[in-house]
């Protein structure tokens, strides 16, 4: 890998060496990196671009690193990657995909991840993503992600595209059984004339199951945002939605949210705020000493934090 | 020393035209000094500590601090010559740690024991605080505790409080009073704090009453706060303005 495709794996993955435990790295289209344990094997996809990662039931503390990095313009991609997820296990899995374009041809990265989770498994699923690279060519990247989580089993997301990425199409589903319970963590930042468009759709299906989708994102410049959600209740469950947008300069935000209970005792809760920062914070923090440049950037760092 | 030479303040109104808020007012602040601002409410008082921080900017008249005139400077250059506000209703926000807020108040260089000494200052386990966000999630109390906490870590000549008693309660406020003669006793810098409380006015050098956006008395404690303690109904001060 060059220095380039090291400082994409760096930002999304917070790598600077191999890391420990599974991974598959993907550079320009390719698999160059791959090592499997004991616990979890990595499998290439024979009829499509992609892979299979196999974690063995009762596997505990080990991690999955997938990053894909890009840094040939005019590249685009399409990749399926199927996690099978046993009963009883407890695992961290890092994906997030980093383009480099600095020439004039789009380069995208479309990526669906599906998850097949087992009976009492933890999955924490961390997803980043980044652009860099000064090239009138766009970087594009569209996630989709499809959960089914098994009874009683647990999966935290979170998702980050802070700087970069300049159009955005992500789209999260899932499906609960008995017991099952999904936390998302989205945080978004647009800047420029990015697009960014993210819906989640979240069937409760199982008696007991919950999902928290909380949404934070700062839209700037000309940027625009989309935010959607739907939350089905279909059974004894609890679902809750969240979005908080900061506006700043021309920029737009929508937040559309819909709740849907199909069973009498479906307890579900939309709450959406957008606006600008607050006067007030930034007149405080300049009490502090704070120009209002620094204490603009302090608040959209700590809220996107 | 704070010097306030012709200060006016007007907002427009509607119905009305001008309101004056602040009238032609003159007033200094020696060093070193613990002033009370009271008077009744809508008498100026929270307006005059915005003037004084920059939050507000006079419709007439001069801000001097130290000699320097001030009166054009921003809030942020006002905070780096040296004076503090505490905010009558402290301002939440959504990923700012408490933690932050203090070393920030504090200048960044602060270690981490030193944030905790702020906040037992104001009677809050350190340990159960830190990693807090300033948000929602705190009580109107503890907010107010750890504003308080974040002037004591800014150390500056001048601290202006605005009813810093407003949402304690008591056992707090017997703190707030030892918190504020701690720093009186303690250090050279010099503190306004605007107060209906008798307790506050009580341990303050001086008391000045703002009335109807004037000075209406001004003096040693010992002198006023026993014209002011026979009740508001008798009392001239407020019968003046």
């Amino acid at each position: 890998m060059d220095e380039i495709q090291k400082n994409l794996l760096e930002q999304v993955a917070g790598l600077h060496e191999m890391p420990e435990g599974a991974y598959n790295i993907r550079a320009n289209g390719k698999s160059v990196e791959r090592s499997t344990t004991a616990h979890i094997d990595i499998v290439t996809k024979t009829d499509k671009q992609g892979i299979d990662i196999v974690i063995k039931p009762g596997t505990k503390n080990e991690s999955v690193h997938i990053p894909v990095v890009l840094s040939q313009s005019g590249l685009t991609e399409m990749v399926y990657n199927d996690f099978y997820v046993g009963d009883d296990c407890d695992v961290t899995i890092i994906a997030g995909c980093g383009i480099h374009n600095s020439g004039d041809a789009d380069s995208k990265h479309d990526g669906i991840h599906s998850f097949y989770i087992g009976k009492n498994s933890h999955v924490k699923y961390v997803e980043k993503h980044y652009g860099s690279g000064d090239g009138k060519g766009e970087r594009i990247m569209n996630p989709e992600t499809v959960v089914d989580l098994g009874e009683n089993s647990f999966m935290e997301m979170e998702t980050v595209q802070i700087k970069g990425v300049d159009s955005t199409k992500r789209s999260t589903s899932a499906k609960l059984a008995d017991g099952a319970k999904l936390i998302v963590t989205e945080k978004l930042m647009t800047h420029g004339n990015q697009t960014a468009e993210t819906s989640f759709k979240v069937d409760l299906d199982g008696k007991g199951s919950s999902a928290n989708i909380i949404s934070r994102s700062v839209a700037r410049d000309n940027s625009v945002q989309l935010f959607l959600s739907k939350i089905n209740g279909n059974n004894r469950c609890a679902g809750h939605s969240e979005c908080d947008g900061i506006i700043m300069d021309n920029a737009k935000i929508s937040a559309v949210p819909e709740i849907t209970a199909n069973h009498l005792d479906a307890e579900l809760i939309h709450e959406a705020a957008i606006g600008k920062i607050a006067g007030d914070q930034i007149i405080k923090l300049m009490t502090l000493g704070l120009t209002e440049a620094e204490a603009e950037a302090q608040i959209v760092n700590g809220f996107l934090k | 020393m704070l010097e306030l030479q012709n200060l006016s303040f007007q907002v427009s109104d509607d119905s009305k035209g001008a309101k004056e808020i602040i009238r032609d007012l003159n007033l200094t602040f020696e060093d070193h000094t613990f002033i009370a601002i009271t008077g009744p409410n809508g008498g100026g008082k929270s307006t005059l500590a915005k003037l004084i921080m920059g939050i507000e900017q006079p419709t007439s008249g001069k801000i001097l601090f130290n000699g320097t005139d001030i009166t054009n400077m921003s809030i942020t250059e006002r905070a780096k010559q040296g004076i503090s506000f505490a905010f009558q209703q402290p301002v939440r926000f959504k990923g700012i740690k408490v933690k932050d807020l203090i070393t920030l108040a504090a200048g960044n260089q602060v270690k981490l024991p030193n944030v905790c000494d702020y906040l037992s200052k104001v009677g809050l386990c350190a340990r159960d605080y830190i990693n807090r966000d300033v948000d929602a999630s705190l009580s109107g109390g503890e907010l107010k505790r750890i504003e308080i906490a974040s002037i004591i870590a800014r150390n500056t000549p001048l601290s202006v409080f605005d009813e810093p008693e407003a949402g304690i309660d008591l056992w707090s406020f017997n703190n707030l009073i030892k918190v504020f003669e701690e720093m009186h006793e303690n250090s050279e810098n010099s503190l306004i704090i605007i107060s209906h409380q008798e307790r506050i006015l009580n341990i303050a050098d001086e008391i000045v009453v703002l009335a109807g956006g004037t000075v209406q008395a001004r003096g040693r404690r010992e002198d006023i706060l026993p014209e002011l303690l026979k009740g508001t109904e008798g009392c001239r001060f407020y019968h003046e303005a």
